[in-house]
């Protein structure tokens, strides 16, 4: 059986190379992968595009890849307006290019290019900003947008168990993006919880199959990002 | 500052909101102040929450010692799941918005127009902005409902003929519940369903930058 475990941080990732496109999972907290995105910032790494629901909070995550100067590039949904200070900065300087994407074409862009597809059409968007120099469409009555596939170069993403294959389950709203993002590139790197022994993952629950998996770190459990307070709301 | 003394609580907006969840219904809660109706739905009503982020079935904040790192809502609020609630990845999140299954959106606003246009994303000028699911919610919900303020800090109206501020969705607004007032967003304009205990129609008409159809106007049940 080809092996897919990596015993080191920087076996991981270090494949990941200068101006490489990198999708990383994660709704804010849950779901990120902490410690490969470390892994990555230690390599130092120049002129990547991220893709990221929403890019490092406080001085969390693809914050600090920011803050280091790694990134030419970011494409999420949503940077949050009160934590995203490093990015907000950044931008502000003209240091980072962004792209807005609706979070839900954003994942559909990565599933439609994990599923061999060409886009899709939307109604998200129609006559908004977000639609300007994309292609229009009627289909049976409704507008919609053309968007076009996205894919990463590599996946960075957190699940909660993989076996030998490289079979994943994910935990609670940990799940969000991990799995189409591992889909959706050329090498997914998984950060997880816990390896256990094959067949010891019912093949009826398994979410991603290992053949969308390359490599996988094994972490423990961890505490995730910072402490949460009402004023992070 | 708005010299108005009978506006509604956001708890008071929240429970009126509430009044209009069905039994059955999946519906999706901006955020901000729409996070508030689950408190206040009736206790004869089975109405299931979505949240953007893969949760079925989203249920109130965790008791003291029961917080599950792994579980937040859209806000990034730590929160509970009911019974008989499902966790989704992305797309099957999305899929569920912008195929029709949620009956219900409660959105937050910037403006809503009388043609149900929605603003809730972006600040006029700003470059960035957060955009986050609000698109594909607004643009595939069965129904879009607002509730927000009447007017904004101020004074200015939020509810026009026409927006001013970036689109999120067109033609999609049907409903709005503000601390003034329950109006409805349809093909012959607004329609003043209720204002809240103290105030009087005229006074919604002033602070609202479009006609509103005054025909039959009855007041907020608070008590609720």
């Amino acid at each position: 059986m080809l092996n897919k475990k990596s015993e080191t941080l920087e076996g991981a990732v270090g494949r990941v190379k200068d101006g490489a496109t990198i999708l990383i999972g994660g709704f804010a907290d849950p779901g990120t992968p902490e410690i490969l995105i470390d892994g990555l910032r230690d390599l130092g790494r120049r002129d990547l595009t991220i893709v990221i629901n929403n890019p490092g909070m406080h001085n969390s995550g693809v914050a600090r890849l920011i803050e280091d100067g790694c990134v030419s590039k970011l494409i999420c949904s949503f940077q949050w307006p009160k934590e995203s200070l490093v990015f907000l900065e950044r931008y502000d300087a003209g240091q980072i290019a962004l792209e807005i994407v609706p979070q839900g074409t954003l994942a559909e862009r990565m599933r439609t290019a994990g599923s061999g597809l060409g886009g899709f059409l939307t109604p998200t968007a129609v006559g908004t900003v977000l639609a300007e120099g994309k292609e229009a469409m009627t289909v049976n009555g409704t507008e919609y947008v053309l968007e076009r596939p996205l894919r990463g170069d590599f996946a960075l993403i957190k699940a909660y168990k993989v076996d030998p294959r490289g079979n994943l389950i994910y935990r609670k709203t940990a799940r969000n993006f991990n799995p189409i993002m591992a889909m959706a590139s050329d090498f997914t790197i998984v950060e997880v919880q816990e390896d256990v022994a094959i067949n010891e993952l019912d093949p009826e629950v398994i979410v991603t199959p290992g053949v969308f998996v390359d490599c996988y770190y094994v972490t423990g459990w961890y505490e995730i990002g910072k402490p949460r307070s009402a004023g992070n709301a | 500052m708005s010299e108005q003394t009978n506006l509604l609580t956001r708890q008071q907006i929240a429970a009126r909101a509430a009044q209009d969840m069905q039994d059955g219904w999946l519906v999706n809660l901006g955020i901000g102040m729409p996070t508030m109706i689950p408190a206040f739905i009736p206790s004869n009503r089975d109405v299931m929450f979505h949240s953007e982020n893969g949760l079925i079935g989203m249920g109130p904040p965790p008791a003291e010692g029961e917080a599950d790192q792994d579980l937040i809502s859209a806000g990034k609020e730590l929160v509970t799941m009911v019974s008989g609630g499902a966790y989704v990845h992305h797309t099957d999140s999305f899929a569920i918005a912008r195929g029709g299954r949620l009956d219900c959106a409660v959105l937050g606003a910037f403006q809503v127009a009388v043609n149900g246009d929605l603003c809730n994303w972006r600040l006029p000028n700003q470059t960035s902005g957060s955009v986050g699911g609000a698109m594909d919610i607004a643009a595939g919900s069965k129904r879009v409902f607002v509730m927000m303020t009447h007017t904004a800090r101020d004074g200015a109206a939020k509810i026009v003929a026409a927006r001013t501020y970036p689109l999120t969705a067109m033609k999609v607004v049907t409903k709005i519940f503000t601390d003034m007032a329950v109006i409805s967003v349809t093909p012959d304009g607004f329609v003043l369903n209720e204002v809240a205990p103290g105030l009087t129609a005229d006074v919604v008409q002033a602070a609202t930058d479009a006609p509103l159809n005054m025909d039959a106007v009855g007041t907020i049940d608070v008590a609720a």
